[in-house]
């Protein structure tokens, strides 16, 4: 798998990265990406490109973007200095807020984009699925707004760790499909949202959540969630007087990492990305897809998965449902690749701690997916004191509180002894 | 001849017999691997070309009876080389024309010039991949052009003209119009404009075109055959194995 590109080559792909040629026309990353989808939905997606081509960039549809996002999701989010875990880990550690972007997470720069894109095209109900249910909140709420009906699929595994946002879903008018099919989490949701699209092509609109699928959902997505990447970097030169020597998001299908990172792969600054580690190394224990799998077709998409040698796809393990996903963004295998990005992971009991310690020093309860990109920052610290940290704080941990309950907090404990 | 000519002939001969050729799918080894090839000998008897389903572990353009037999029979530990080896040895005992129907990835696993050998080798003629759409399918034509092995495009109602056009010069063996849009096993029965579709897909093609997705009764099979040279008959077969009833008889009831 490292060998899957020559070093010139990929020299030249990550400088036409950077440069913003890429996917090509046909939607690739290199290697990577592309469109394998049944008949039925072709038509659909080359209607979507062209109108992602048509007004993604367009004045007009901008306008009413930017305006959503300073007035309804209440963007640009805070950069936050972490004095107290900067003094714990010996290096200077900033964290870019998407958790007090509106719904909590990234996931609405992506869902309100969509929605609007939805309405324009004349879509007459939206289908989404979700796996810890921030996106389908997203997707709830942005579909409110813009006026269309929603419908989202969940595998019931995560209905049940993720039970609050089943809720807030259903008071935000959507309908939430339970799906008891495949592994009952994110890949089977995605199946059974694909089922519902094809049997109503061109009055359904997919609104997919993450950096993953076919053309030109991986790079539909990337363009929505740069806006984190954008604002951060600037931040960074405002508040903390010039770029970081490192960035860390958590990788699960890819949209909030691709989202920081995008932004910041001409400049001179390491990316991390941090997957989830589980609960060993085994396969089916935990959701490593760039750090441990190889490359095949899942979901639209020729990229990174989780397969055994006869091209079955593997069932995955997190503790956080965001994460707990075979595949990964096409772009993300392609940044792997050529080098740009490093992929490591974090395990379940490693994202636990760095939850709980990100709550004691800074008062902030960050999701089990984010705390994965927590929990390597504060290993990566270890060696490499005095540099200065950018770490994506995806979304809030309120959402895991079905799993959160069943590990009580040490500091309960410890306060009183 | 070559292999995918084969399929066509097959259809043809049914045709030139007064019937609509019939093709059954089945998945591989559901419900029990033992009984693949008795299954498969039996049903080849009444179906004038067979398609083999290889499970796969995200079967979505598939409804609910293939992903459960799809599950079972990779549980019992089906896979693409296993098939191959129970078709070698059943030693040509089949003359039906064989066609495997499966998604992308554990073709790409088995790697596209392994399979063009070992299908032709096996009996296989052609291949029917539902999520790899025309534009993504040079590789897998090539390696199967290499030994004269077809692969069959499908046609959907959501098809614009021209490109139905294109599909049906790019297919061998015969054209897979699907009669709804929507996935296997849907319980809609057939629309009411299929006349036109079938009518439509048939003028734009030189090969035979079958129809599926949605035949279930004799019935269907005569409306379907008034328009299309074949019928497909995916989900209700399975159903038949998944309450052990005798697949050949219900195929052969079909026909009445
Ligand atoms: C807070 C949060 N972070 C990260 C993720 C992982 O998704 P992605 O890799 O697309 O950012 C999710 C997914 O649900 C999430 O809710």
């Amino acid at each position: 798998m490292k060998s899957l590109l020559q070093a010139d080559e990929a020299q030249a792909l990550l400088d036409a990265s950077i440069r913003g040629e890429l996917p090509d026309e046909r939607g690739r990353f290199g290697p990577f990406g592309g469109r394998y989808v049944p008949e039925t939905l072709v038509p659909a997606f080359e209607r979507l490109e062209a109108g992602v081509r048509e007004y993604l960039h367009d004045a007009g549809f901008q306008q009413d973007l930017q305006r959503e996002l300073r007035e309804w999701v209440g963007r640009p989010t805070a950069l936050t200095y972490a004095p107290r875990l900067s003094e714990k880990w010996g290096t200077e550690v900033w964290l870019k807020r998407e958790d007090l972007a509106h719904t909590g997470a990234h996931k609405i720069n992506n869902a309100i984009g969509q929605a609007l894109l939805a309405k324009r095209l004349g879509a007459q109900r939206v289908i989404a699925e979700t796996g810890a249910g921030q996106h389908g909140v997203a997707s709830a709420a942005a579909c409110a707004r813009v006026g269309l009906p929603c419908c989202v699929y969940m595998g019931t595994v995560d209905m049940e760790r993720q039970a609050p946002n089943v809720v807030r879903m259903e008071r935000l008018g959507a309908e939430v499909v339970a799906v008891e099919s495949g592994d009952k989490t994110l890949r089977a949701a995605i199946d059974e949202a694909m089922r519902k699209w094809v049997t109503d092509p061109s009055g359904i609109y997919y609104l997919l959540g993450s950096a993953v699928g076919a053309h030109p959902y991986p790079y539909l997505v990337r363009e929505l969630q740069s806006v984190i990447g954008k604002e951060a970097r600037q931040q960074m030169i405002d508040q903390a007087g010039g770029l970081p020597d490192v960035a860390f998001a958590c990788v699960g299908g890819g949209s909030n990492s691709i989202g920081l990172f995008y932004p910041l792969l001409g400049d001179d600054i390491e990316l991390i990305g941090v997957e989830a580690g589980g609960t060993g190394d085994g396969l089916g224990q935990n959701a490593a897809t760039l750090a441990t799998g190889t490359p095949g077709v899942l979901q639209g998409s020729y990229t990174i998965i989780l397969q055994d040698d006869d091209g079955q796809v593997q069932e995955t393990h997190s503790i956080s449902a965001g994460l707990d996903y075979s595949g990964v963004g096409p772009e993300h295998a392609l940044l792997q690749a050529t080098g740009r990005v490093t992929y490591i992971s974090a395990s379940d009991d490693e994202a636990l701690a760095a939850l709980a310690e990100l709550c004691e020093a800074e008062g902030i309860l960050t999701a089990l997916e984010t705390a994965h990109a927590y929990a390597a920052a504060r290993e990566w610290s270890k060696d490499n004191p005095g540099k200065r940290i950018l770490i994506g704080n995806s979304g809030r941990g309120d959402k895991d509180m079905p799993t959160l309950t069943q590990y009580p907090p040490r500091i309960r404990t410890d306060a009183r002894a | 001849m070559l292999a995918h000519e084969r399929i066509s002939a097959a259809i043809r001969a049914a045709n030139d017999d007064g019937r609509t050729a019939l093709v059954p799918f089945i998945t591989a080894g559901y419900p029990e691997p033992g009984a693949f090839i008795n299954t498969l000998t039996a049903i080849a008897e009444v179906g004038d070309v067979v398609e083999i389903g290889i499970p796969f572990s995200d079967p979505m353009a598939d409804g609910m009876t293939i992903q459960r037999s799809s599950f079972v029979a990779l549980q019992k530990g089906v896979s693409l080389k296993w098939i191959f080896d129970e078709l070698d040895n059943a030693g040509g005992t089949i003359d039906a024309p064989l066609v495997m129907m499966s998604y992308l990835n554990p073709l790409l696993a088995f790697g596209f010039d392994r399979l063009a050998e070992r299908a032709l080798a096996t009996g296989v003629c052609g291949f029917i991949v539902p999520d790899l759409p025309f534009e993504e399918s040079n590789e897998l034509r090539a390696a199967l052009d290499q030994q004269g092995l077809g692969l069959i495009q499908l046609v959907t109602p959501a098809t614009p003209n021209g490109r139905l056009k294109k599909l049906c010069a790019a297919s061998r063996g015969f054209v897979y119009a699907v009669t709804i849009t929507g996935i296997t096993g849907g319980d809609t029965g057939l629309p009411d404009d299929l006349a036109n579709y079938l009518d439509m897909v048939v003028a734009a093609s030189e090969l035979p075109v079958c129809a599926g997705f949605g035949i279930r009764e004799a019935g269907d099979v005569t409306n379907v055959g008034k328009h299309a040279d074949g019928a497909i008959v995916g989900s209700a077969l399975v159903e038949v194995l998944e309450q052990n009833g005798d697949p050949a008889a219900y195929l052969v009831s079909l026909r009445k």
